[in-house]
């Protein structure tokens, strides 16, 4: 059902249309007042919309949008918590707590970049470098993530391969990234995070009201709980609108460890620890401006997140009722009075005989509830008769089983397809914006923290251009390489995760520290990154069972076992986050306990407020 | 509730509303409470972010 669109003329228009508008844009912007920094040199206070969106514009992107929004096709409304987090931390916790006390130390400091930041609190080169080198070579697998949503989103939409839309992607990216795009020229993030916000709302009003309303549209929702995959029920999966079962010691409570520690906490937290976020509070003028901030902010990430999320989980109701039919032979009946049973999915083969549609995985015929809605008598391939059922399923089985294509096939069969043109045009603002500060950390990073500070007897070098460039498109390359060949699971929303993850446990309680305490030690951060940095390698590659049977080295430690922990439920499960944050939180507290505290002049330099 | 039997659930759909709703009363409220002063340091800063964004 999916990939018959193809692109029409209508959509080239309306495409250059749209970057025609954004090139215009960013050249008014180029030639006055373009980046927060103009606003500052300049004296003058961005509007508070401009700084919220611009912000909002960074943080959300088509890994959000299209991989997390898949997530909550397949796992539900559980993910609402992500939506929560996202405005209670990444927005109130974030601009409230953090903005300013960053602010005014990166302006006391003189740090441009969120390694430099510690680097110079610490009075530590190792520290900024160690921070440098963890962004330069993680942060490819969150751009990959969004390359990956925007690649699968365009390929259904506009019926081409993903292979095509991917080097599509990279080409649009490389161009805006390399020669200037890297700039934050707020003029267009806000028009490009506007362009999202109208998205959102006709999506989501859309939906609502195809599923009859708000209420209606949750409690058909809630009634289809029974026909939840059955492997999924077997994970905890308790329906689209519950919380997946919540225990310890069995493998029917995996999924609740899932959705919490890995997708909700580990984003949740993470997005405190996100370098490119956090050197945008030093962009910003004042603490009035970041408090007026605060409520755009909030509605952006509740529409840019709550939206899919909800989405998401809808989509389920809606293939459910407006799906295409499906057909098969009934293996087991779920409930006959609602009509649903558990069909043997079939389709016509040449000859006109009905053949059992096989599970690409397993090669065993594929399985999937259906409601009901037509049963006629048919033979099948050995001209046996039986009685052949139609009618509608789940989201999960209309896309082969990959989640990251729910939301991209749902707009292509639910909506009109000018809005699935409205909505790529959404998705690539969202993308955009996101690779553009990924990439400019990236370079900075690598350019400003391991360049010039390695090397020449530990004397910084002068900044090299060539160095930044370098860096990007390597890591350009690294991220499309990456999209090409890892095609997973859920693997947009658990790539985020994975780089949520170790960003919050690496950085975070040096950073927190570093803000608001005076006794944290340079020994102490550092201890603290590099056990949140081993922990979460270790965890990732020998105990996370999903990441650590991907990349293998697990099999060969164990003899063919998934994860070190295999023989004990729920452990597999569990996020990296879990363990390697509280692991460095303890580090950090001990060793600057048991080291000598920094000097009173440097700390007079840091806080002269107080 | 609005078809939401499961009462987490239905928390965070009603917490994220009601966090909105308190960040634009945050906003509302503390729209001019905090000072707006840019330092010469602040400035300085500023230059400084300005020349390494203009050569790259």
């Amino acid at each position: 059902m999916p990939g018959q669109s193809s692109v029409g003329w209508i959509d080239i228009v309306v495409i250059l249309a749209y970057l025609l508008a954004t090139g215009y844009l960013g050249w008014l912007g180029y030639r006055g007042t373009r980046s927060a920094a103009d606003f500052l040199v300049g004296g003058r206070s961005a509007h508070p919309i401009i700084m919220a969106v611009s912000y909002g514009a960074t943080f959300i992107s088509t890994a959000a949008i299209v991989g997390f929004g898949g997530v909550a096709g397949l796992f539900g409304m559980s993910l609402l918590w992500l939506t929560f987090l996202n405005i209670g931390v990444g927005i109130l916790i974030a601009f409230i707590v953090f903005g300013e006390p960053t602010r005014r130390l990166g302006h006391h400091l003189g740090a441009h970049t969120f390694p430099e930041l510690l680097g110079l609190r610490y009075q530590s080169r190792g520290i900024q470098i160690f921070a440098g080198a963890l962004i330069f070579l993680f942060m490819p697998l969150y751009s990959a993530a969004v390359m990956t949503g925007g690649s699968i989103f365009a390929a259904t939409q506009f019926g081409i391969d993903f292979e095509v839309a991917l080097l599509i992607f990279a080409l649009i990216t490389a161009a805006y990234v390399i020669p200037g795009g890297l700039k934050a020229v707020m003029y267009t993030d806000t028009f490009q995070g506007f362009i999202m916000v109208i998205a959102m709302i006709i999506l989501l009003v859309v939906t609502y009201s195809s599923l009859g309303g708000v209420t209606e549209a949750h409690r058909y929702l809630t009634d289809m709980a029974d026909m939840v995959p059955a492997p999924l029920a077997q994970m905890g999966h308790q329906g689209w609108t519950a919380m997946p079962a919540f225990g310890w010691g069995a493998p029917t409570y995996d999924l609740w460890w899932t959705v919490i520690t890995a997708i909700i906490l580990g984003v949740g937290i993470g997005v405190l620890a996100q370098p490119q976020l956090i050197v945008r509070f030093m962009t910003v003028r004042s603490r009035r401006e970041l408090d007026r901030a605060v409520p755009i902010g909030a509605v952006f990430i509740m529409l840019m997140t709550g939206t899919p999320f909800l989405v998401g989980s809808l989509s389920n109701a809606w293939f459910a009722q407006h799906g295409p039919i499906l057909n098969g032979k009934v293996v087991q009946e779920i409930s006959a009075e609602k009509g649903r049973a558990l069909v043997e999915l079939m389709k016509k083969d040449d000859s006109g005989a009905w053949t059992p549609i096989l599970n690409p995985k397993t090669q065993a015929p594929a399985t999937a509830a259906l409601i009901v809605s037509e049963r006629t008598p048919a033979q099948d391939a050995s001209g046996a008769p039986f009685e052949l059922v139609g009618g509608r399923s789940v989201a999960v089985t209309y896309v082969k089983g990959d989640p990251d294509k729910i939301i991209p096939v749902f707009i292509a069969s639910a909506m009109p397809h000018w809005f699935g043109v409205i909505f790529f045009l959404a998705l690539l603002a969202a993308a955009m914006s996101t690779m553009s500060s990924q990439f400019h950390t990236i370079g900075t990073a690598a350019g400003r923290d391991l360049y010039e500070r390695i090397g020449n007897k530990g004397q910084a070098r002068e900044p090299s251009l060539l160095v930044m460039r370098l860096a990007i498109v390597v890591g350009l390359l690294i991220a499309v390489t990456i999209s090409y060949m890892v095609r997973q699971e859920y693997i947009i929303a658990r790539f985020t995760a994975i780089f949520f993850g170790l960003c919050a446990a690496s950085f975070l309680p040096a950073y927190i520290g570093g803000l608001f305490s005076r006794r944290v030690t340079k020994a102490g951060a550092l201890a603290s990154m590099t056990v949140g940095l081993a922990v979460s390698l270790f965890w990732l590659l020998l105990v996370k069972a999903k990441e650590a049977s991907a990349i293998g080295l697990v099999q060969l430690v164990t003899g063919g076992k998934t994860s070190l922990l295999a023989d004990y439920p729920n452990w597999p499960s569990v996020d990296p986050i879990v363990i390697a944050l509280p692991a460095a939180v303890l580090t950090l507290i001990l060793v600057s306990a048991l080291t000598r505290p920094p000097a009173a002049e440097h700390l007079n330099r840091c806080f002269p407020e107080r | 509730m609005l078809g939401i039997d499961d009462p987490f659930v239905l928390f965070a759909y009603l917490g994220i509303i009601a966090l909105a709703i308190l960040s634009l009363i945050y906003g509302l409220a503390r729209r001019n409470a905090a000072r707006d002063d840019v330092t010469p340091e602040d400035r300085q800063w500023a230059i400084e972010e300005k020349k390494v964004d203009d050569e790259f």
